[in-house]
């Protein structure tokens, strides 16, 4: 089981590129952030989940004072 | 006003045809002489920019270009800026006198009340190893050397005490292996017996010996930098380690980093362009002010004065009303800073300007050495150590108090509890 | 090459001739590029969220090229906090400029100094432009600059309110002591109250409410445009702030000199 975006997913043993086009999220527009830690872009392909992963995916959105 | 330039050289007769030669070499081929920017090897070099910042702006600094309209914009603002400042340094302020020190008075008022702190000077040693043409403890001037013994320090500082004075600032001439930092220290905890409050001026040293010090109770270092300009400061200071003129520079840099509670300033006025020098001296307290915010901060303003063998020394063009608008000026430009104003001017010119900027007032002084039991009861004690310069106020500390309470003003002897 | 404008405002060693900061927040991103181009602005404020896989819009697309992207840590109740904020931002590629908002109070969204200096210090550490949003206290200033901000941005009364300047001559303060931009951010509602914080020196406004909540969103980004630039003009041209006094009978106090 792994986390992402606090939503529970069988997505242990696939890449992180893989949930974010499973998932629907455009790579170049997001930032990963695995079990705390940032994940580079390079690494989305060869990066695997393993079971209890968090993954967090953030993006820009408005904002201002 | 007076243009001349003084004629500092004066040879004694007691010099040896080599240190003669040395001298006048000294005096007349720049080529033999050190470069003023070399730091000796045992001097400290500090990482500020604060140098930077105040020479840039001096040498920017044209007071022709201000006119009466910017000294009136200056006196309308409630801040006073920068450029305000250099306005009102300039001989464009000349016919505001008045106004000027109308609004210094009450910003004066507003800092301080109307109070004006007492202090004495101590003069505890007279050796120099520098040469500084216009100084009368320069290494060649034929005076009477004295080095005061922790027992006449001791002496003297029970003679002032018992006159009532309790904040003390101790001076030496410039010669650090005569009068080394241990010594120094030592003066510096007997004061602390006598005194609560302590002030040194002597030679720069480095942030170690200054943080040794504030430990034996020192905890205010005044180093003047005489003059700002640098081209005319290398033909002034021909030898010794005051000839490092960016040392001298950061030496209350480095006092405040060793954990000094206060830290003053000044030119010398009458040396170079008072202008300039009057606006870097405000300047080197405002940058400094902004890096080291928890620091209190003190002006001087002391005119050149005759010496042992050259009685001709004077400040040339800093006429007592220039030297009333540069101080109306600091006042104004940095409120919250102290004023000194020394026993180099008449009694009646410290009456005067301590009614409208200056809140701290020097009483019963001596320059000289071990002679305060004599000045102060006629008694003779014995041998004693010739002046820096002639005093132009001599008034007691009684005689002082009592002044400045019928000028309105009141006196404070200290208001400071040692922490 | 460009000239170098002679009244550029510059953060972190990059130069901007607009000092309108805005915000793109609480409005739809259709208006954000007119909002941007009628605002003249090189600087947008954005936010770091989770993605949300069901949208597929991405502000970028909507914020005009060559503006400066300022992502802020909104959301963060401490320095960790925002200092995640501010890693996970720069990954999005969009520079090394941050602002830093740390807020433990959700009711007045009040800034957390101290935590504030603390990010600060690590982030400007990491290398990015910091410019933390504060409630204006010189020594927290002092202590911000000293932890490596690149810019301070003092509030003027709590955000969202459009209440102006509120905490005035505390931001006063702050421009006459650091040596540092100081940005007027939050609770300026209207183009008057930028004016006059430019005119006091600020070096830059930042909006974002005042804009959202008014009826035309262009037409006001134009309006605050061209106050914050009548009042960085009335400030370079030396306005004075005159002090007047009474006539203050006296005795002349400078009747003892003699030469």
């Amino acid at each position: 089981m792994v986390r992402i975006n606090g939503e529970p997913r069988e997505a242990a043993g696939q890449s992180v590129a893989e949930i974010l086009v499973a998932a629907g999220y455009d790579r170049r527009a997001v930032a990963v952030e695995r079990n705390g830690a940032i994940l580079a872009k390079a690494d989305y392909d060869t990066t695997r989940l393993v079971d209890g992963d968090v993954v967090e995916v953030v993006c820009f959105m408005g904002g201002g004072c | 006003m007076n243009t001349d330039e003084n004629d500092f050289l004066i040879d004694s007769g007691k010099l040896s045809a080599a240190a003669l030669a040395k001298k006048h070499r000294l005096e007349h081929d720049p080529s033999c002489r050190r470069d003023p920017m070399e730091y000796f090897p045992e001097m400290e070099q500090i990482d500020s920019d604060v140098r930077e910042r105040v020479i840039t702006a001096m040498d920017d600094y044209d007071e022709s270009r201000y006119t009466a309209v910017d000294v009136r914009r200056a006196l309308d603002h409630e801040h006073c800026s920068i450029e305000d400042f250099k306005a009102l340094l300039s001989t464009a302020a000349a016919p505001f006198l008045e106004e000027m020190a109308q609004r210094a008075r009450s910003e004066t008022s507003r800092h301080f009340g109307n109070t004006v702190y007492l202090f004495t000077p101590l003069y505890i040693a007279n050796y120099c190893e520098n040469y500084c043409v216009y100084c009368g403890f320069n290494c060649y001037n034929d005076i009477d050397r004295l080095q005061l013994t922790p027992e006449g320090i001791a002496h003297e500082m029970k003679v002032i005490a018992d006159s009532g004075m309790e904040e003390i600032l101790i001076l030496t001439g410039e010669s650090r292996t005569k009068s080394d930092v241990e010594y120094i220290g030592t003066a510096c905890k007997l004061a602390r017996k006598y005194f609560k409050n302590v002030g040194l001026e002597v030679y720069p040293m480095n942030t170690d010996d200054y943080r040794y010090l504030h430990e034996c109770g020192a905890d205010y270092v005044t180093v003047f930098q005489e003059t700002y300009d640098l081209k005319k400061y290398e033909t002034l200071h021909l030898l010794g380690h005051k000839r490092v003129w960016p040392y001298r520079f950061e030496a209350q840099e480095r006092a405040l980093r060793a954990g000094m509670r206060g830290v003053g300033f000044s030119a010398l006025l009458g040396l170079s362009d008072y202008h300039k020098d009057a606006l870097a001296t405000a300047l080197h307290v405002y940058y400094l002010q902004r890096r080291y915010p928890q620091a209190e901060f003190s002006l001087s303003c002391p005119r050149l004065r005759p010496i042992i063998n050259n009685e001709k020394i004077n400040p040339r063009d800093v006429s007592e009303r220039v030297l009333c608008q540069i101080l109306c000026a600091y006042r104004i430009f940095l409120p919250y800073v102290g004023i000194t104003v020394s026993s180099r001017e008449t009694a009646k010119f410290r009456n005067g300007i301590a009614r409208i900027c200056a809140t701290k007032i020097s009483a019963g002084v001596s320059t000289g050495i071990g002679d305060h039991e004599e000045k102060y009861t006629g008694q003779e004690t014995g041998e004693t150590g010739d002046a820096q310069f002639e005093i132009a106020d001599t008034r007691s500390i009684a005689n002082m108090y009592g002044d400045m309470a019928s000028e309105g003003l009141q006196p404070v002897l200290n208001d400071y509890l040692y922490v | 090459m460009a000239q170098k404008n002679e009244d550029s405002l510059v953060i972190g060693g990059h130069e901007f001739t607009s000092r309108f900061i805005l915000g793109s927040g609480k409005y739809s991103l259709e208006l954000i590029k007119a909002a941007v181009e009628d605002a003249g602005a090189q600087m947008v404020t954005v936010a770091v969220r989770r993605a949300n896989t069901k949208e597929h819009e991405n502000i970028l697309d909507y914020i005009p090229s060559g503006v400066t992207l300022l992502p802020n840590t909104s959301g963060a109740r401490t320095a960790d906090e925002a200092v995640r904020i501010a890693r996970l931002a720069r990954e999005l590629g969009c520079g090394d400029f941050v602002k830093i908002e740390i807020m433990r109070d959700t009711k007045y969204l009040l800034p957390d100094n101290a935590e504030t200096i603390k990010a600060t210090e690590q982030l400007a550490k990491e290398g990015f432009i910091v410019m933390p949003y504060m409630y204006p206290d010189l020594n927290v200033a002092r202590d911000l600059a000293s932890a490596g901000a690149a810019a301070v941005m003092p509030l003027a009364a709590p955000i969202g309110s459009n209440k102006g300047l509120v905490t005035k001559e505390f931001i006063q303060i702050l421009i006459d002591e650091i040596d540092l931009p100081i940005i007027v951010d939050a609770g300026i509602g209207s183009p008057a109250q930028a004016c006059e914080a430019m005119q006091m020196g600020a070096a830059a406004v930042m909006a974002n409410t005042a804009l959202a909540t008014a009826g035309n969103l262009p037409l006001m980004a134009s309006a605050f445009r061209d106050a914050i630039a009548a009042g960085r003009k009335a400030y370079r041209a030396g306005l004075g702030r005159v002090l007047r006094r009474g006539a203050e009978a006296s005795d002349p106090l400078t009747g003892f000199l003699h030469d």
